[in-house]
């Protein structure tokens, strides 16, 4: 096999890795905007997402078509309640104990799943079947397609939000000063609740999409939310293309690293650049350092 | 006079009763990952102990002796278990354990058992745990490396040469790599390409892309779900035409229903025997102990029996033996299960002796080929 195939290959299968990196990553950005905490449960999001579908599709008997907006819904609900009672009823926390009280809420948001449903993996079909598909000498799955579909829809679509609409600027306004938001009559708190919807809304819909490529079980939510989270501090915890493209570049290092190099630092290589980039460039790769004036 | 006779009668009666009560039960204790990391393994033990204590004890017992059951979560903690062997060993007074489920939980324990003198029936694989061998240490799983020569004896008669690792790197994959690279030394084989996965990876096609262009002859895949599940879907996405073999690690019909039927057609893997019972010759000597075994799984909790259920019942089956045979002592109990021999159990047929105190061999496996979503006896 040449090389150049070999070469197309990691990076196919790295752009796809890096898309779901990506869009779990802009469900933490975007809490992050909103409220300055990092949403540790963001993967617990992604997690249900799956497998609600699967419940759905499964003991429901729902077509496939019925099952996914309903596991986002559901996902929703979850991510609601989240807010109004773990970070809600705080009044004067700081967004450290928050940081705190979301990665508690994931450890139970998860220990319920595991009750609820069961330990073991689950698949679920693919939605568009499971013929590979070949493209300059790399194969991908349908699935793949799917998820470059989704991800580029919903960066459209938050591109679209946050700078046209009227909640989307004033959620804009609540990240750059939340007292100046307040004051000019924007109500902060329902800025908050609607991150919350948003993300978990967002990471439901990736864990929906990439099920069927990478199987669900209650705790599939740790690994990829650490790397949806990785992805978002690259990109500098944008809600916008920042993320994206650290995600993909995420992926895409993964890949040729576990090819060309080893695949034992597969994992390492993701969190060697999450340390360098928070050694080096804390505001992210695409950002300018913030100026503060005195 | 009389009221002091009568207490006295009446204190010799009730000491009489504990007496007896105690001549009657044997305390046995159990450690399981029944919760955490390897719940999957805990789970299915700890089910399989239990009923078969209740089944024993409503048929009287062993030889009339009443059997009692002490399980203990370690929840895949060493630490826990170190705790927990203590209390099992000094508040509970057991004769013998049954378990860890995992190679850590008993490597941890080994020092207090050999200390205290009380035997343990390990359900954990790892081959550390037998060799060397330990006075009062021994183990149902049969070694990794007995699944690994069984996929090499196989191997051989294809005329495959060069092989391809991919293993996972946790404990069971690390394991498996080092016997796979000792045997394949020993046996002949090269190894062209040694990658690995973490064991909660979703994607493998950069490591099987690597592997492609390597152009071994197998692809050897170590891990238990659903990693392996990935690889043979990977496998598929890459249109590989490379035959690939999977370890007696996804030896379920889980493996085959995560990969896909389709995917997972004429994938090559060394199974435990439990999962092929009804395919085996009717004089295979265990065909009747996995059935029963199977049968009454299925009717207490209502899904298939799987191998690690399977350790416990082994391990189980071997200190009854023990008792059985008139042991009543921790010291009986372990000279009698050092001298079982062709003890008939889940995972194979067991001889133990001073210098084996695993008691498997080659016949513990048998190689199975996937053929639409069913297993089939390989040839």
């Amino acid at each position: 096999m040449p090389i150049f195939d070999q070469l197309t290959q990691y990076l196919f299968s790295g752009l796809a890795t890096g898309a779901i990196y990506a869009l779990i990553g802009l469900g933490f950005a975007i809490i992050y905007n909103a409220t300055g905490i990092i949403n540790f449960a963001q993967g617990e999001f992604v997690m249900l997402g799956g497998m609600f579908t699967l419940s759905l599709l499964g003991g429901a008997g729902l077509p496939l078509g019925g099952a996914v907006p309903v596991a986002i819904i559901l996902t929703t609900v979850v991510g609601m309640v989240f807010e109004r009672l773990a970070i809600r009823p705080l009044k004067s926390a700081t967004p450290l104990s928050l940081v705190i009280i979301t990665i508690g809420g994931s450890i139970l948001i998860r220990g319920i799943a595991m009750l609820g449903w069961d330990k073991d993996t689950h698949s679920l079909p693919g939605f568009s079947g499971d013929e590979p598909i070949e493209m300059f000498g790399a194969s991908l799955m349908p699935q793949h397609l799917w998820i470059f579909v989704v991800t580029i829809f919903v960066i459209g679509c938050s591109k679209l939000f946050f700078n046209y609409t009227v909640s989307g600027k004033a959620m804009r306004a609540c990240s750059y000063n939340s007292r100046a938001a307040s004051l000019i009559g924007i109500d902060v708190r329902r800025m908050v609740l609607f991150s919350f919807i948003i993300s978990s809304a967002m990471g439901s819909l990736a864990g929906i999409i990439i099920a069927p490529l990478t199987m669900t079980a209650y705790d599939v939510g740790i690994m990829l939310g650490l790397k949806g989270f990785c992805a978002a501090i690259i990109g500098g915890m944008s809600s916008g293309f920042g993320t994206v493209l650290g995600g993909l570049l995420l992926g895409i290092l993964e890949s040729l690293g576990a090819g060309l190099i080893s695949s034992g630092y597969k994992d390492a290589i993701a969190f060697v650049i999450l340390l360098l980039i928070l050694f080096i460039r804390p505001q992210g790769l695409f950002k300018k350092a913030e100026t503060e004036r005195v | 006079m009389k009221k002091l006779l009568a207490i006295l009668l009446g204190g010799t009666m009730v000491l009489h009763a504990g007496l007896a009560l105690a001549a009657g039960t044997v305390r046995i204790g159990a450690l399981f990952s029944v919760t955490g990391p390897a719940s999957f393994l805990g789970e299915p033990e700890k089910n399989t102990l239990e009923m078969l204590v209740k089944d024993i004890n409503s048929k009287g017992g062993v030889k009339g002796t009443k059997l009692e059951l002490v399980v203990y979560d370690t929840q895949g903690d060493s630490t826990k278990a170190k705790q927990l062997v203590n209390k099992l060993i000094k508040n509970d007074k057991v004769v013998a354990i049954v378990g860890p489920s995992t190679t850590g939980d008993t490597m941890a324990i080994i020092e207090d058992v050999e200390k205290a003198g009380i035997p343990l029936v390990s359900c954990a694989a790892g081959i550390k745990i037998t060799e060397p061998v330990k006075k009062w240490v021994f183990k149902t799983p049969a070694n990794d490396h007995v699944a690994a020569e069984k996929i090499f004896n196989y191997m051989a008669t294809k005329k495959q040469k060069s092989i391809a690792l991919l293993t996972v790197s946790d404990a069971f994959g690390s394991s498996g790599r080092e016997q796979l690279k000792t045997l394949a030394k020993q046996k002949g084989f090269t190894i062209v390409a040694d990658e690995v996965y973490g064991p909660k990876d979703t994607d493998m096609t950069p490591q099987l892309t690597k592997i492609k262009g390597a152009k071994p002859d197998a692809i050897i895949c170590w891990g238990t779900n659903p990693g392996p599940a990935v690889v043979t879907r990977n496998v598929k996405q890459l249109g590989l035409k490379i035959p690939l073999y999977q370890s007696h690690g996804v030896a379920s019909k889980k493996y085959i229903e995560l990969a896909g039927a389709d995917n997972a057609e004429g994938v090559l893997l060394p199974a435990g025997k439990l999962a092929i019972y009804d395919k085996l010759k009717p004089s295979d000597p265990q065909q009747k102990v996995l059935r029963e075994y199977d049968q009454s799984y299925r009717k207490n909790y209502n899904v298939e029996a799987s191998t690690f259920g399977g350790y416990a019942y082994d391990a189980f089956l071997m200190i009854t033996d023990a008792i059985k045979k008139g042991a009543t002592t921790p010291e009986q109990i372990r000279s009698n299960i050092e001298q079982s021999k062709k003890l008939v159990g889940v995972s194979g047929v067991f001889t133990m002796s001073p210098a084996d105190h695993n008691g498997l061999d080659l016949s513990a496996f048998e190689m199975v080929r996937i053929t639409k979503g069913d297993w089939e006896l390989a040839r």
